[in-house]
């Protein structure tokens, strides 16, 4: 459903991804690991077109996402949630008003709707008591879940989530990874989830995808990530002490 | 308009010389941009007018680029005149010319220093602090946000400011002037003895409708050009706070090259091919 053909991307001629290819199947969850700065964020940004790749190709099914413009381009984002690293509230609307904006703005969706619509969405990321605050006056972790809500509001059938649960206490990072996966089983929604949370990404994942230095260093499911024989994965398992049976307790 | 988030250039310069040209190119790209953004956003307006919370936002512009400088606005507007009373009297009272006092005040207020220090204030107070609050917003991925939800930054974020400025601008022009207008005279006044009556009656003689109209209109592009290039200056942050440092930095020199460019331009067509 979704594929990078060959993705290199530079910045002022340094390469962060070096001919990235991979596939993600519709109503799949594939979590995207590795080190700080390796280009997961910028991955993810090149599926919604905010970068366009140096050289290489992004496909939406038959769109190619790297050339889109114009309509096409609204078209392929109207298919997308996308929470940012940062969360990206914006500053002047409240927690709830913030879930509510691709409703009001872009949809124009009736009053009633967008309400019923937000308390959901607030109720699924455990936010509804903080739904008239503003972004200021809540904590990282909070505006984290705002971001969450507002990304999976609009009913999107792929959700890309960067780094979900960085931040976020270690009771509420297994909330959200369960929400991911529910959200996953319920509404089919294929999901591209950047994560430093490597156990959580195995309990939840379908396949794992891991990054280092431009390249794609592993790709696999989870049973066969963690028993991976390749060094780079193994140094990665290692430093997080984590071993197979870990998967038992599969979400 | 797509915003782009990238450099525009791939690879490090090898020379010094491509280096300094990449920065002239970059400067003229930037320029061309921010006129289209500003095209852009003067195209939204009647929808931004049309809808309620767009309104509202408009609105809090125009308190921002209006209210909030005023009394700025107002000591600028005054001293210009002031010191402009002092120096012209000084330089006519050796004539014993001091009867032109109000015309040479009002003529240069009205023509060039009116709008020009309007300009400079603007650019300074509120062009800056738009690069800056919408450069936190694009490194923030609050831009790239609302880009994703399909909400138009131009239509949302530039429309408003830029039409706030827009309107705003020669309005406190025209307040810039007539304080600056009875500064001149104050100074008259008091030391160089030209009545007042005498100073207004000579001030308002001069004051032709094609003066107001080449000031105003003036002060209009300078609006225009402040808004826009601190919009542009704003959705193109790179790299974090450093970055927005520097975009809030370049948006007021940037604003100040035109602001000298257009102020020339404008009055070279009307003072000069028209009526020689
Ligand atoms: N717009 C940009 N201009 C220049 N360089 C950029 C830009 N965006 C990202 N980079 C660079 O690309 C590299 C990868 O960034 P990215 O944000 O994708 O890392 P990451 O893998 O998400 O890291 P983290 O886990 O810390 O979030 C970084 O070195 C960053 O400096
Ligand atoms: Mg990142």
């Amino acid at each position: 459903m979704i594929r990078f053909e060959n993705v290199v991307k530079r910045f002022d001629g340094r390469a962060v991804l070096d001919g990235v290819s991979f596939e993600v199947a519709k109503g799949e969850v594939l979590a995207v690991v590795g080190p700080s700065g390796t280009g997961k964020s910028v991955t993810l940004k090149h599926l919604v077109r905010l970068l366009t790749p140096t050289s290489g190709k992004v496909w939406l099914e038959d769109v190619e996402i790297s050339a889109a413009t114009g309509r096409t381009l609204e078209a392929v984002r109207e298919r997308f949630g996308y929470l940012f690293q940062g969360g990206a509230l914006l500053g002047w609307l409240t927690v709830a008003e913030n879930v509510a904006l691709p409703l009001r703005e872009r949809l124009r969706l009736p009053d009633g709707e967008v309400e019923s619509r937000v308390a959901e969405a607030l109720a699924a990321v455990e936010m509804l008591d903080a739904a008239d605050r503003y972004p200021a006056e809540i904590s990282g972790g909070m505006q984290k879940r705002a971001g969450l809500a507002r990304a999976i509001v609009r009913h999107s059938d792929i959700i890309l989530y960067d780094e979900p649960t960085s931040g976020l206490d270690p009771v509420t990072s297994v909330t959200i990874n369960r929400l991911i996966r529910r959200l996953n089983r319920e509404r089919g929604i294929t999901s591209i989830v950047v994560t430093h949370d490597l156990q959580g990404a195995l309990l939840f994942a379908d396949r794992i995808l891991m990054l280092k230095s431009g390249h794609v260093v592993e790709l696999s499911a989870p049973e066969t990530f963690v028993r991976s024989t390749n060094p780079e994965v193994r140094e990665f398992l290692d430093a997080q002490f984590i071993t197979p049976d870990l998967l038992e307790k599969k979400l | 308009m797509r915003i782009t988030r990238e450099p525009s250039y791939e690879d490090a310069p090898k020379w010094q010389v491509e280096a300094l040209r990449r920065h002239v190119v970059t400067f003229f790209a930037n320029v061309g941009h921010a006129g289209r953004l500003a095209v852009e956003s003067l195209a939204c307006l009647p929808g931004v007018l049309a809808r309620g919370d767009s309104r509202a936002s408009l609105v809090r512009q125009l308190y921002v680029a209006g209210i909030r400088t005023l009394p700025v606005i107002s000591v600028v507007g005054l001293f210009t005149g002031m010191i402009l009373g002092l120096q012209v009297g000084l330089a006519l009272s050796q004539f014993n010319q001091e009867s032109l006092l109000g015309a040479t005040v009002m003529l240069t207020l009205i023509r060039e220093m009116g709008p020009f220090v309007t300009g400079i204030c603007l650019s300074a107070c509120v062009g800056s602090a738009m690069a800056a609050e919408l450069g936190t917003m694009t490194v923030n991925d609050e831009v790239a946000a609302l880009e994703i939800m399909s909400i138009s930054p131009v239509k949302y974020l530039a429309a408003p400011r830029i039409g706030a400025l827009l309107l705003m601008s020669p309005i406190l022009a025209f307040y810039a002037c007539v304080l600056g207008v009875v500064g001149g005279g104050l100074v008259g006044y008091t030391q160089l003895n030209v009545p007042f009556q005498q100073y207004m009656a000579s001030a308002i003689s001069i004051a032709g409708v094609k003066d107001l109209f080449v000031g105003l209109l003036k002060a209009t592009i300078f609006g225009v050009v402040i808004g826009a290039v601190g919009c542009h200056e704003g959705f193109t942050t790179r790299l974090g706070a450093v970055g927005v440092g520097r975009a809030t930095q370049r948006s007021v020199i940037i604003s100040f090259l035109l602001i000298l460019m257009f102020g020339y331009m404008v009055t070279r067509m009307f003072y000069f091919e028209f009526s020689v």
